[in-house]
């Protein structure tokens, strides 16, 4: 988009990066389904990762950018291995509720 | 303008929406649509290369890792019911600090604004393929490899963790 038209938006992006970051750790802490709670984390990212684009724009330069491709292939290893986690947790507990995880021993 | 405008009330919907929504797979579909409009938003933003990386990898790869997990856990309706009394009123006590601490910041900024860059739109940098593979494999080398690595742990520790217990040799 056009210069002027980005300096109109600039507040928009920011401000629902902002907005979607909070509604992710709403989904966090109000949630008891992991799998949710995992979701809600991604929410988080990526408002993370729309800030990144933003401000890359915003100062011309592709760093922010590259960072985000960070972002992701981290948010891909973490899903990958959190996802397993989740499978072994409810094999042994027959369970992904949180408030049913509290105790180390399997 | 009124695209973006649109798209935002979207995807912040689409996002209360996953929250509120009491069906795990409806979760799931509401965070794709979340990422599709953040996908829309990095196009607008000069960054071709991150939108399509976004729908293959985000929208594409993790989500169906999601819902595949979702349906073979047949974890649809699990954690449905309320949460505990003494939670509800914590989370909210800790949301709102999250949008204080949020607004005071946007606040912050309104006080000294970020200095926009002022280029003809033909000098904007834009996010090809090219341009991000050039600062990727000069700049960005060494952190490509050490990611290269963690996924590789990654998906090691991913068939460790989810192998079967009684197979494993004694």
């Amino acid at each position: 988009m056009s210069n002027a038209g980005f300096v109109q938006l600039f507040p928009v992006m920011i401000g629902l990066s902002g907005i979607l970051f909070t509604l992710g750790v709403i989904g966090v802490l109000v949630r008891r389904n992991a799998i949710i709670i995992f979701m809600s984390v991604e929410l988080m990212l990526n408002a993370a990762n729309l800030a990144f684009v933003v401000f890359a724009r915003a100062l011309n330069q592709l760093d922010g950018q590259i960072f985000v491709f960070f972002v992701m292939t981290v948010a891909a290893a973490e899903v990958a291995v959190g996802l397993a986690l989740i499978v072994t947790i409810f094999r042994a507990k027959q369970s992904i509720n949180v408030d049913d995880i509290h105790s180390l021993k399997g | 303008m009124i695209i973006f405008g649109a798209l935002a009330l979207i995807a912040i919907a689409s996002a209360v929406m996953m929250i509120v929504t009491r069906n795990a797979v409806h979760s799931a579909l509401f965070l794709v649509v979340v990422m599709a409009c953040l996908a829309v938003f990095f196009l607008g933003l000069s960054g071709p290369f991150i939108a399509v990386v976004q729908v293959a990898v985000y929208a594409g790869a993790i989500m169906v890792l999601f819902l595949f997990v979702i349906m073979l856990l047949g974890a649809e309706r699990v954690g449905a019911r309320l949460e505990r009394g003494y939670q509800v009123p914590l989370a909210i006590i800790f949301a709102l600090a999250v949008v204080i601490l949020g607004g005071y910041v946007l606040l912050q900024m309104q006080n000294q604004p970020i200095q926009v860059v002022d280029l003809p739109t033909n000098q904007i940098a834009t996010g090809t393929p090219e341009a991000i593979g050039q600062t990727l494999f000069s700049s960005y080398l060494f952190p490509f490899e050490a990611v290269s690595i963690l996924l590789l742990t990654a998906m090691v520790g991913a068939v460790v963790l989810t192998r079967d217990e009684k197979k494993r040799s004694p």
